[in-house]
C-alpha cells in the first residue's frame, strides 16, 4: 500500500491544482515551485481549468499491474487551455473516434486501487470529449 | 408510552426560521444504457419481462464519489458561489464506495471546498440523499451556516435475474441550500414520515440487496409517500391543482404513476419529472433527478412537490417554489436531459464488466 | 593525456534464458570481456541495470557480480538511466579511466527480464517514466512510444507504416548475428500486418524485451602492450545530457533535444562532426525513437527521418550503417544492458570482427543509448586507433 503518496497529490489528482509564476504569469502543472519558463519560485496555487485539446493519444492494451480491468484504454497528452500538457486517460469515448485537437474537459474518476481489493481508492482527473461543445 | 398526535399538519411542517431554498443544482447520468429486454432476455428467454425502456450504467471508472463530484460541481457552476463558503457537503447514498470512510471528504476536496465543513455520510436507502437535504436547510435556515451542500447518488445493485436488475440504475444529483434571495427555487417547508418497516436492506457484508417482493408496494412505497404528501398537502392547505409538478420516488414508472394518481396529480403534472423508463431507478438519487429536470424547464411562480421515498422506510416531502432567478443559472451547468441524451448502449456482458460482476481473480 | 581504450568486450546471446540467474549472464559476459583483453586485471567494475531491484529484488549488484565474478576487493556500483543504463556505467568507467585514479575497469551492462510476467513487468517498465503523472493515470512505456508516434505520424502526415524501414533493417542485420535474439527478416507485408500494440504503435515498431548481458574491458593505452590482441578502439567521445523526464513537460516533444546535445557535445570533444562519422548505433527501442534520434543528429531534417531507413542511406553498404548487429529491434532490448551491446557491436565493426555484416573501412562509430524518449541520451564516439 501506498497511501501517503496518493494522499499528498490529492489536490492535483482530483482537480489539477497547480500554480501560477508571479514573475512571468506562466500556469504550471503539475505544481514544481520553480517556473520552468523563468527559473523563478513560483508557488501560487491555481486551478486548471479543466479545458483542453488532444495533443496526441494511444491505446493501451497490456496495461501495467494494477489497470489491467480497464483495458483497453486510452491515454492522451492533454495541452489544457492555460498551457501545461497533462497525460491522463480519456473516458467516455462513446462512439466517436479520438481526434487529435479534440476538444476534451477534465472529470474525477476512479483510477485504480491501491494495491488489491483491500487497498485505498485512487481518484484523479481524466478526461472526456467535451460535453457542450 | 405515549404517541404525540395533533390534529393540525401544519404543525408537522418542518419550517425554517429564515427562508431559505436551492441556490445550485446539478444532476448527474453516466452515460452508459442497457436495454431492460436485454437483461430479460438473459434470464427469461424473451424481451417483455422489464419494467423500464433502459437504464443508466455507471462505467468501470466511475463511482458514488466520482459521480458526486461531477454533480456538484455542476452545481457550485449554477450557484455561483465560492466553494469555500460551503458549511457543508453531504453525500446520501447506498452504494458509498467506502464501508468506512466518507465519500464527502473526497467530493470536498475535488470541488475545492474548506476544511470547515459537515462532511457525514448519509444512508437511508433511496431516500438517503433527500435527508441530507432536510438537514442542509436545517443547518442554513437556522444560521449556522449560510451554503450546504446535499447529494444524492448511487450506482445503485440489483442481484443477477432479480426483478430490481432491471431497473437498478445510476445517477443522482446534488444541491446547495441556501438564503432564499438568492434562491432558484425557495423551499416553503419539508416534512418526513418513517416507520420501521422491512421492505429491502443489504446486510453489512453482502453485496445484493434483497426485498419483500410485493411487501414494497403496498406497506412501504405508497403508505410513505402518500402519508408525507397528504400532510404537506394538508399542512400548506393545498390541493395538488395547486402544483404546476410533482415528483416522486420513481422505482419503476409504474408506482409513482400510481401514487400520483391516488393523491391526484395529473400524468401531466409528473410527465417531466418521471425519468425512470429511460434510466432507471437512481435510488438514492431518484426524486432528487426528476426535481433536476423539472428545474430544467420550470418558469417562476410554479410550484413543486417532491416526495422521496427510502426503504427501511420513509418519505421526505418537500414543497417548493421556483423564483425568477432561474432561467440565467439554469444555463451555467449541463442540463439532465443533456445527460439522458449522452448515451451509449451496451450489452449485458459489458454491464458485468462495468459493474465490476465479472470476477478477475 | 592517455587515451581510454576498449581492451576487450564481451556478450551472450540475448533470448529468453529461463536457466540463467542475473549473476550468472553477468559474471559470464564479464569473464569472456576479460578473457578477450588478455587476461586484464580491473580495478572496478561498472554495472548498468535498470530493474533488477524490482524484476530480481536484488539491489547491490556491484557486490553481487564482483564477487561471483572472483574479483574480490575492487570497487563496484551500478549506474541507472533506464534504458540508457549500460551507456551510463561505460561513461562511469570512461571518468574513472580518464581521471587516472582507476587504470583499469570492466563495464557490464546486465538485465534479468524473464523472472517476472505480465502486467508485472508493464509496471516495472512504467519506473522509467514520471510514475506520480504519467503512470499513475495508466501510460506504460510502450503507451508513451505509442503517443510520441502518434504525433510523430500526424505532424509529418506520413501512411501507418512509414516507420517500417527500421525494424526491416534490423531484423536484416540481426540473421547474421549470433547473439540476436531473432534470426528471421521481415518484410513490409508483415509489418502492415502486425497487431497493434499501443495504437498506431505495432508488434515491430517496439523492440522485445529480454535477457541480457554484456561487458567491455577499458583501460589506458599507455598500460598496454605495443601489440595487443585485438586492434584497439578508443573512446575520443562521451557526454550525456538530460531532458524532462516526462513527455507532456516538454516544450516540443518532437525534437528529441537531450539526443541532440549529447551528440553535439560527444562530437565536440572528439574534434569532429557527426557527419564525419562511419556508422552511427542509435536507439531503436521504438522505430519513432530511431526517426527522431536521426533528426535530433542531425541527419535528417524534422518529419524526415524515418526516410533514412528505406532510402538505403543506413544500410551496411549505406552512407551511415545502422543498426549493424540488428539494433534493439532484431538483437533484442535487454533494457539496462543495451548500452553495453551497442558498444561491444560497434567494437566488432570497428576492429573488423563482425563477420558477413562487416562495414567496409569503419574507423569512427557514433553510439547512442537512450532513456526513455530521450529523457537521458548518452553518446560516444568510439574510434579505431590506426598503428
Amino acid at each position: 500500500m501506498e497511501v501517503p503518496r496518493h494522499w499528498r497529490l490529492k489536490q492535483q489528482r482530483y482537480a489539477l491544482v497547480g500554480e501560477v509564476c508571479p514573475h512571468c504569469d506562466s500556469k504550471i502543472f503539475p505544481p514544481r515551485d520553480v517556473c520552468p519558463y523563468c527559473g523563478e519560485e513560483a508557488k501560487t496555487q491555481y486551478t486548471m481549468s479543466g479545458k483542453g485539446k488532444v495533443y496526441s493519444y494511444t491505446i493501451m492494451r497490456d496495461a501495467p499491474a494494477g489497470y489491467e480491468e480497464n483495458i483497453p484504454y486510452t491515454v492522451a497528452v492533454v495541452a489544457l487551455e492555460e498551457g501545461p500538457m497533462v497525460t491522463a486517460q480519456l473516458t467516455d469515448l462513446g462512439d466517436k473516434p479520438v481526434e487529435i485537437g479534440m476538444p476534451v474537459e477534465m472529470v474525477t474518476r476512479r483510477i485504480r486501487q491501491d494495491g488489491d481489493k483491500h487497498g485505498m481508492l485512487v481518484y484523479g482527473y481524466k478526461f472526456r470529449p467535451a460535453v457542450r461543445a | 408510552m405515549t404517541t404525540e398526535t395533533t390534529n393540525d399538519p401544519s404543525k408537522l411542517l418542518l419550517k425554517t426560521d429564515r427562508k431559505i431554498g436551492i441556490i445550485g443544482y446539478g444532476a448527474y447520468v453516466p452515460r452508459y444504457r442497457i436495454p431492460g429486454e436485454d437483461i430479460s432476455m438473459v434470464w427469461t428467454g424473451h424481451k417483455t419481462g422489464s419494467p423500464v425502456k433502459e437504464k443508466s450504467v455507471a462505467g468501470i471508472d466511475e463511482d458514488v464519489i466520482t459521480m458526486s463530484i461531477e454533480a456538484a460541481r455542476n452545481a457550485i457552476a449554477r450557484a455561483g458561489i465560492d466553494p469555500c463558503e460551503l458549511r457543508a457537503v453531504w453525500v446520501g447514498s447506498e452504494s458509498h464506495p467506502y464501508a468506512v470512510k466518507p465519500s464527502g471528504t473526497v467530493v470536498a476536496e475535488a470541488i475545492g471546498a474548506s476544511a470547515s465543513i459537515q462532511s457525514g455520510d448519509w444512508e437511508f436507502a433511496c431516500k438517503a440523499g433527500t435527508e441530507a437535504m432536510v438537514a442542509a436547510i436545517a443547518l442554513t435556515g437556522s444560521g449556522m451556516g449560510r451554503y450546504a451542500m446535499a447529494i444524492g447518488m448511487d450506482t445503485a445493485q440489483g442481484k443477477p435475474a432479480d426483478a430490481l436488475e432491471y431497473t437498478a440504475a445510476s445517477g443522482g444529483a446534488a444541491f446547495i441550500i441556501g438564503p432564499a434571495e438568492e434562491a432558484v427555487v425557495e423551499i416553503e417547508a419539508s416534512y418526513s414520515f418513517v416507520s420501521d418497516t422491512p421492505d429491502f436492506w443489504r446486510r453489512a457484508e453482502m453485496k445484493y440487496p434483497e426485498h419483500g417482493q410485493r411487501f414494497t408496494g403496498e406497506p412501504a412505497y405508497f403508505k410513505h409517500i402518500e402519508g408525507a404528501a397528504r400532510i404537506m398537502l394538508d399542512g400548506m392547505k393545498r390541493s395538488p391543482s395547486d402544483y404546476t409538478y410533482g415528483v416522486f420516488h420513481q422505482p419503476n414508472p409504474k408506482f409513482p404513476q400510481r401514487v400520483a394518481a391516488t393523491l391526484g396529480f395529473t400524468p401531466e403534472q409528473i410527465k417531466d419529472g418521471l425519468l425512470s423508463p429511460d434510466i432507471g431507478n437512481t435510488y438514492a438519487g431518484s426524486a432528487m433527478i426528476g426535481l433536476t429536470a423539472i428545474l430544467d424547464i420550470a418558469k417562476p411562480g410554479d410550484r413543486i412537490l417532491m416526495v422521496s421515498y427510502g426503504s427501511g422506510a420513509g418519505s421526505d416531502a418537500f414543497s417548493l417554489v421556483v423564483t425568477d432567478k432561474i432561467a440565467a443559472r439554469r444555463e451555467l451547468a449541463t442540463s439532465t436531459a443533456e445527460y439522458i441524451a449522452r448515451r451509449t448502449q451496451i450489452d449485458y456482458g459489458t454491464y458485468l464488466r462495468y459493474r465490476g460482476n465479472i470476477s478477475m481473480e | 593525456m592517455t587515451d581510454v581504450v576498449i581492451a576487450g568486450i564481451g556478450q551472450i546471446p540475448v533470448g529468453e534464458h529461463w536457466d540463467l540467474s542475473l549473476r550468472e549472464m553477468g559474471v559470464r559476459a564479464i569473464r569472456q570481456a576479460v578473457a578477450d583483453s588478455g587476461g586484464l586485471r580491473p580495478q572496478a567494475l561498472y554495472v548498468g541495470n535498470m530493474l533488477s531491484s524490482i524484476l530480481s529484488h536484488q539491489a547491490n549488484l556491484g557486490a553481487l557480480l564482483v564477487d561471483y565474478a572472483g574479483l574480490n576487493g575492487i570497487e563496484s556500483y551500478t549506474a541507472e538511466a533506464a534504458g540508457a543504463s549500460g551507456a551510463a556505467a561505460l561513461r562511469l568507467g570512461y571518468l574513472a579511466v580518464l581521471s587516472g585514479y582507476i587504470d583499469c575497469a570492466v563495464v557490464a551492462g546486465v538485465e534479468k527480464w524473464t523472472d517476472a510476467v505480465g502486467s508485472e513487468l508493464e509496471s516495472a517498465l512504467s519506473m522509467g517514466m514520471d510514475y506520480d503523472f504519467e503512470a499513475i493515470p495508466g501510460l506504460g512505456a510502450n503507451g508513451q512510444a505509442g503517443l510520441i508516434m502518434q504525433r510523430y505520424l500526424y505532424e509529418n502526415n506520413l501512411e501507418a507504416d512509414a516507420l517500417a524501414g527500421f525494424p526491416i533493417l534490423a531484423h536484416a542485420n540481426a540473421v547474421n548475428n549470433p547473439n540476436a535474439m531473432y534470426h528471421k527478416a521481415i518484410t513490409r507485408e508483415m509489418y502492415q500486418k502486425a497487431d497493434l500494440i499501443t495504437d498506431p504503435l505495432n508488434l515491430y515498431d517496439s523492440a522485445p524485451y529480454a535477457d541480457g548481458a554484456a561487458a567491455v574491458v577499458i583501460c589506458r593505452r599507455d598500460l598496454l602492450p605495443e601489440k595487443p590482441v585485438h586492434p584497439l578502439v578508443r573512446i575520443s567521445g562521451s557526454a550525456v545530457a538530460i531532458d524532462t523526464l516526462a513527455v507532456h513537460d516538454r516544450r516540443d516533444p518532437m525534437g528529441f533535444e537531450a539526443a541532440h546535445r549529447s551528440i553535439q557535445q560527444a562530437c565536440r570533444k572528439a574534434g569532429m562532426r557527426p557527419e564525419d562519422a562511419d556508422m552511427f548505433e542509435f536507439c531503436d527501442s521504438f522505430s519513432v525513437y530511431a526517426a527522431l534520434s536521426l533528426e535530433a543528429a542531425g541527419f535528417a531534417d524534422r518529419g524526415e527521418g524515418w526516410e533514412l531507413a528505406t532510402d538505403g542511406t543506413l544500410a551496411l553498404d549505406g552512407r551511415l550503417p545502422s543498426l549493424t548487429m540488428g539494433g534493439q529491434k532484431g538483437r533484442g532490448n535487454p533494457l539496462g544492458a543495451s548500452g553495453v551491446y551497442q558498444i561491444v557491436e560497434a567494437v566488432q565493426q570497428l576492429r573488423g570482427e563482425a563477420g558477413a555484416n562487416q562495414v567496409k573501412n569503419a574507423h569512427c562509430a557514433l553510439v547512442q543509448s537512450l532513456g526513455g524518449p530521450a529523457s537521458t541520451a548518452v553518446t560516444h564516439v568510439l574510434e579505431r586507433i590506426s598503428d
